[in-house]
C-alpha cells in the first residue's frame, strides 16, 4: 500500500488500483456522513478531486492518487459512509483504477515514510 | 499546536485534558469535539451535555435608563419584562439589520444581563459603549466564564447540585450562589433541549466544569455538535443565517418584535421593518429537507423547479436525529410557503428540497406549569 501527502492509499493489484483515504485522515474528518464516488467510465487525472468526503461540519475533496479508468466504486458506500470510519484502508475503499503505468506510483509514499510524514504534522 | 493568535476560555487546559480536538471559533481556541460529534448529538439529546460557551461576550447594562437606552436598539419590550425572565433580541442597526442576536434579562434589581455572540462581542459593547446615553452604563463581564448544560437530564443533574434550580421555568433567569459563587443562572440554551446556561466567576470555571461532569449523565460536548443541535432546533446563527443586512422580518424573528414596540416605533431601523412586515419583505429565512445526495451547505444555491436560482442556503447539514439533510437559507416569499417543492445545487448537481417548518426536531423546554 501506498500514500500519498494529501492521506490517499493505492493498493494495487495488476494493472488496478484500489484508492481510498487512509486512517489518519478518516479520524482527523471524524464522523463521515455522505461519500460521493465517481462514477465508473470516469477517466481522472493523478491530482483531480475524484471524490467527496464529508463530515457533520464539513465536505472535503479526495485527490485521484493515480490517473487512469474509474472501473469500479464502492457504491456501499453510500448507505454505509460510516465504513470509511470504520474501516477506512479496506472496506472504505473509494474506487478501483485501472492505470496504464504503474511506475506513476514510484512517487509515493509507502507506509513507512508515510508514518514518518504524519510525524511531521 | 496552539494558534498564537487566539485567546483562550479560562476551561481550556480541561478541554485538552479530556482529548478534545481545538479549532479557532470567533477569536477563541475552542473544543470542536471529544469524542465525535455524532456521539455528543446524540448524548445531548438523550442525556446532558456540558458545553464551554465562555468566548461568548457577558455585559451588565445598568442604571436608571439601562433600560430606555438599551431598547433604543432593540425591538423587545424590556419595560415590561418581569424580574427573574429573560428576552431573546436583536441589536439592530440603524437600517433595521441585525449587528447581532442576544439574551437580555432581569436576574436582579442592576438593570439587564446580556449575552451576545463570541465573534461580535467586541462590536456589541463598542456599539453600546458610543451610543448608550443617560445614566446607562455598560460593564464588561469579562471575569466570568459561561457554561451551558443542554438535554433531557440537565435539569435533573443541576437540581441535585441546587433544589432551587427545578422552580426555574424556561426563560427564567436568576443570580444565586451555585457551587459556593456567585452564579447568573438561566434556564435556556441553543439546542432544543430543557437546561441551563450559568455564568460562573473565571477562577471558579474549571472546579464547577469538573463537578458537574462528574455526574455519570453529563459528557462535555464540543462546538460541532452545538452547531448540529441548533440547527436542528431551527435556531438561526449570526454571521451565518443573519447579519447585518437581514432584518428581523426577512430572518424570520418576528416574534422578537414587541407589539408596544411595532406601536411606538421607536427602535433602529423600525421604519424598514415595519414596512416589510405591512408589504413583505423581499426574502425570507426558510427551512429546508433535502430529500436525496449530499447535506447542502452554506453558500449552496436554491433554485426553483425551473431551475432558476431564487436564493441560497446559509447554514445546513445533516440531522442526526432525523436522519436526513436539512438546511436554512433565504428564498422570495413567493417560495416559503411549507411544503413548496425547491431544489438545491450542491456541486453541480440539483437535489429534491422541500420547505418545512421549524423547528426541524422539536423543542423540549421545561415550561412551569401555571399557578
Amino acid at each position: 500500500m501506498k500514500f500519498t501527502k494529501d492521506h490517499e492509499w493505492v493498493s494495487l493489484d495488476g494493472d488496478i488500483a484500489t484508492v481510498g483515504i487512509s486512517k489518519h485522515a478518516a479520524d482527523a474528518l471524524g464522523d463521515v456522513v455522505f461519500v460521493e464516488v465517481p462514477e465508473v467510465g470516469k477517466t481522472v487525472s493523478k491530482g483531480d478531486s475524484f471524490a467527496v468526503v464529508e463530515s457533520v461540519k464539513a465536505a472535503s475533496d479526495v485527490y485521484a492518487p493515480v490517473s487512469g479508468e474509474v472501473i469500479e466504486s464502492n457504491d456501499a458506500l453510500s448507505g454505509a459512509p460510516e465504513t470509511v470510519n470504520a474501516d477506512p484502508e479496506t472496506g472504505g475503499w473509494f474506487a478501483k483504477i485501472k492505470i496504464s503505468d504503474a511506475s506513476q506510483l514510484d512517487a509515493l509514499l509507502d507506509q513507512a515514510a508515510y508514518d514518518e510524514f504524519l510525524t511531521t504534522l | 499546536m496552539t494558534d498564537e493568535t487566539l485567546k483562550t476560555t479560562p476551561l481550556n487546559a480541561a478541554h485538552r485534558a479530556l482529548g478534545a480536538r481545538m479549532v479557532g471559533f470567533g477569536g477563541y481556541d475552542m473544543p470542536v469535539q471529544y469524542e465525535g460529534v455524532l456521539a455528543e448529538h446524540r448524548w445531548t439529546r438523550e442525556h446532558a451535555g456540558l458545553f464551554d460557551v465562555s468566548h461568548m461576550g457577558q455585559c451588565r447594562i445598568s442604571g436608571a435608563d439601562a433600560i430606555a437606552q438599551f431598547e433604543r436598539f432593540v425591538p423587545g419590550d424590556y419595560q415590561v419584562l418581569k424580574a427573574g425572565r429573560q428576552k431573546y433580541s436583536l441589536l439592530l442597526n440603524a437600517e433595521g439589520g441585525i449587528i447581532d442576536d442576544l439574551m437580555a434579562g432581569k436576574p436582579d434589581h442592576d438593570g439587564l444581563f446580556v449575552v451576545v455572540n463570541a465573534g461580535n462581542k467586541d462590536e456589541d459593547f463598542a456599539f453600546w459603549s458610543a451610543n448608550l446615553a443617560g445614566d446607562a452604563k455598560l460593564t464588561i463581564l469579562d471575569d466570568r466564564s459561561l457554561i451551558a448544560i443542554q438535554g433531557p437530564e440537565a435539569a435533573a443533574v443541576m437540581v441535585a447540585h441546587e433544589p432551587v434550580l427545578a422552580e426555574m421555568g424556561f426563560m427564567d433567569t436568576a443570580r444565586l450562589m451555585l457551587f459556593g459563587v456567585d452564579c447568573f443562572v438561566s434556564r435556556s440554551g441553543y439546542t432544543g433541549e430543557d437546561g441551563y446556561e450559568i455564568s460562573v466567576p473565571n477562577a471558579d470555571a474549571e472546579r464547577i466544569w469538573n463537578t458537574i461532569l462528574e455526574d455519570a449523565r453529563v459528557k462535555p460536548i464540543g462546538l460541532g455538535a452545538r452547531d448540529s443541535l441548533r440547527l436542528e432546533a431551527g435556531l438561526p446563527l449570526h454571521g451565518h443565517d443573519i447579519d447585518a443586512t437581514t432584518s428581523p422580518v426577512e430572518g424570520a424573528l418576528t416574534f422578537a418584535l414587541s407589539k408596544s414596540r411595532k406601536e411606538a416605533a421607536d427602535f433602529n431601523g423600525a421604519e424598514r421593518i415595519l414596512k416589510e412586515l405591512a408589504d413583505g419583505p423581499s426574502r425570507v429565512r426558510i427551512a429546508l429537507i433535502v430529500k436525496e445526495g449530499a447535506p447542502a451547505r452554506e453558500g449552496a444555491e436554491i433554485a426553483d423547479m425551473d431551475g432558476n436560482v431564487i436564493g441560497k442556503i446559509t447554514s445546513g447539514g445533516p440531522s442526526p436525529t432525523l436522519g436526513r439533510n436539512i438546511a436554512m437559507g433565504y428564498a422570495p416569499p413567493v417560495y416559503a410557503e411549507l411544503g413548496t417543492d425547491l431544489k438545491v445545487i450542491v456541486r453541480g448537481k440539483a437535489a429534491a428540497a422541500e420547505v418545512v417548518a421549524t423547528p426541524f426536531v422539536a423543542q423540549r423546554y421545561y415550561r412551569k406549569p401555571k399557578a
